[in-house]
């Protein structure tokens, strides 16, 4: 029993240490950070980390990697955490209510589930995004446009199931309306799905806004984005390695510590689901 | 068998039928489709000529119904950057994908099968947690930063490898692991745990208490039995493997059709963008289909479904 509850624990405590790393870099950045992230000196351009004043350094414009980085971690939460509520809600809601439904309602959202499917996420979200314009708020609808659909099908599937519970067959009989039903019933069921699926999502989302940056498609610089920072680091990395580094470092710790806090709320809440 | 067949293809083709009036609708969703049309340099006396002349002054169902009938005929007009058709850019760039994504499909069996099979039989042993952490690591690890930091070390530091472009074995050599590590995270995760379910079954038991090597067992009874979930999920991950190419070629500077994609809308080359998306998910949904087929093959009782 030892040998199993280890990996466990490790899960638990990596995740949610890493997870409140990102978190407080995001919070605090402008008090943890002692430069302006957008500040430019070019007396100070491409200084390697350990600089005087500047713990990682500096990027061809002179501007602090370290203060750059924390703010990158406010922006990436930012955006992750607003498309994890969007999609959560609109796929959510849209899989309740096929699920509750069925019939047509039910086979219009899985067709259109399988054609956005056929689509990958990324190039999907990007191509919304060159369509209608760049920036934040587009980033934000983008993909949650590119991912409510994952919601959609989970909570569909979850609802068929708890449907046919003898509670729910018992409410029914007592003559309870069928909107209370779903509300009282139903979805405090399916709640813990949404919330495992949602903590899954929120890495996915972080890690594909930073590549769509970095593609060109997202947030722009100057504004610092770890995808965007990557994306103009690619000039630099034949002579400064750090650019290239710590943005993607911290870019991968924290889908790291989501990823494992997700995995170990479905452990927990919700063994059996598979996403 | 003939039946699922004939049922299988006819949802292909309505999936292929509505992804068409999805790539339709994305090109009406900025609300003047004209601009996505034009090339980048005109002038705005010849927007409405190119209006009339696009024909995006005829009702929207007739403008449909001339998309759909082009597209059945694989014409999704001409890029406005080569002047050329968009379908044949596509597909003289697909050879190159293909290629890709077939190593990196390849390494990721060859990697992943393997390494979930070992981390399930040796369960809570040394390789199991080595294994659990590098795939945990290689779920979480962007692509392209996975890409940056392998052209730092081989090719800035150590001059291995080329840094990007196609031609030898040594230019496949990074972008297909890139492309593959995180694939592999995934399929060897999920190896693990359809063999962990294999083995827990009662003919497992009854191979054992009959005296057959492990050998035989894990191979013939376990891993045969855990095949249906990771052929599965290899068909399902396939368009993200497409996706991910969008990606690795961009960065590795790989003339496939991702990158082809990539420029294109850098370039607002619509026509091209629109005709590379459609292909994509062709390819996607025709992989799936083969999957299901297989799947109806190996095991009669998805048939009556």
């Amino acid at each position: 029993m030892n040998g199993a509850r280890r990996p466990f624990a490790l899960k638990k405590w990596l995740g949610l240490g890493l997870t409140l790393a990102a978190l407080l870099a995001a919070l605090g950045a402008p008090w943890l950070a002692a430069h302006d992230p957008l500040r430019t000196d070019f007396a100070q351009s491409l200084k390697p980390p350990g600089a005087p004043g500047h713990v990682l350094g500096t990027d061809q414009l002179g501007r602090d990697l370290l203060a750059r980085v924390l703010h990158g971690a406010r922006l990436a939460l930012f955006i992750g955490g607003c498309t994890v509520v969007l999609t959560a809600l609109v796929g959510g809601a849209l899989g309740l209510v096929a699920g509750f439904v069925e019939r047509w309602p039910s086979t219009v959202l899985m067709r259109i589930a399988d054609v956005q499917l056929s689509f990958p996420f990324i190039l999907l979200a990007m191509t919304i995004n060159a369509i209608v314009g760049l920036g934040l708020r587009n980033i934000i609808l983008s993909l949650s446009a590119a991912g409510w659909v994952v919601y959609a099908r989970v909570v569909r599937g979850e609802v068929l199931s708890v449907k046919q519970r003898d509670y729910v067959h018992a409410a029914a009989a007592l003559g309870m309306s069928r909107t209370r039903l779903l509300l009282r019933h139903v979805l405090p069921n399916v709640a813990p799905s949404i919330v495992v699926v949602a903590s899954l999502q929120f890495s996915s989302f972080i890690v594909a806004e930073a590549a769509i940056s970095f593609l060109g498609f997202g947030i722009q610089p100057p504004t610092p984005a770890w995808g965007s920072m990557l994306s103009e680091s690619r000039d630099f990395l034949y002579f400064a390695w750090w650019l290239a580094l710590f943005p993607g470092g911290a870019l991968a710790l924290t889908a790291l510590g989501v990823n494992l806090l997700g995995d170990w709320l479905r452990d927990t809440m919700d063994p059996k689901l598979r996403v | 068998m003939r039946a699922y067949i004939v049922s299988r293809l006819g949802q292909t083709a309505l999936v292929l039928f509505l992804s068409l009036t999805a790539v339709f609708a994305m090109s009406r969703l900025s609300g003047d489709p004209v601009l996505l049309f034009m090339p980048m340099d005109i002038q705005t006396k010849d927007v409405n000529e190119f209006r009339q002349r696009l024909g995006f002054n005829d009702p929207l169902p007739v403008q449909y119904a001339r998309f759909v009938a082009g597209a059945a005929r694989g014409d999704f007009g001409e890029s406005l950057r080569y002047r050329q058709d968009a379908m044949g850019l596509v597909l003289a760039r697909l050879p190159a994908t293909l290629l890709l994504a077939g190593t990196s499909m390849l390494l990721t069996f060859a990697i992943a099968v393997p390494l979930g099979v070992l981390t399930a039989v040796r369960r809570d042993g040394f390789l199991d947690h080595v294994g659990t952490v590098s795939t945990v690591l290689g779920q979480a690890t962007p692509g392209f930063w996975l890409g940056l930091m392998l052209i730092y070390v081989f090719s800035v530091q150590l001059r291995w490898l080329p840094t990007g472009g196609i031609g030898g074995v040594e230019h496949l050599v990074m972008p297909s692991i890139v492309l593959a590590a995180f694939y592999s995270a995934r399929i060897a995760r999920l190896t693990r745990s359809a063999m962990l379910d294999a083995l827990g079954e009662e003919y497992v038991l009854t191979a054992r208490a009959k005296g057959l090597g492990e050998g035989r067992v894990i191979g013939k009874h376990t891993l045969r039995n855990s095949a249906i979930p990771i052929v599965t999920l290899a068909g399902l991950e396939a368009g993200q493997v497409l996706g991910g190419a969008v990606i690795t070629e961009t960065i590795f500077a790989w003339p496939g059709l991702g990158r082809l994609t990539v420029q294109a809308l850098l370039n607002r080359d619509f026509p091209v963008v629109f005709a590379a998306v459609f292909v994509i998910s062709l390819i996607y949904t025709l992989i799936n289909l083969l999957v299901d087929l297989a799947y109806a093959w190996l095991d009669p009782r998805v048939r009556l479904h």
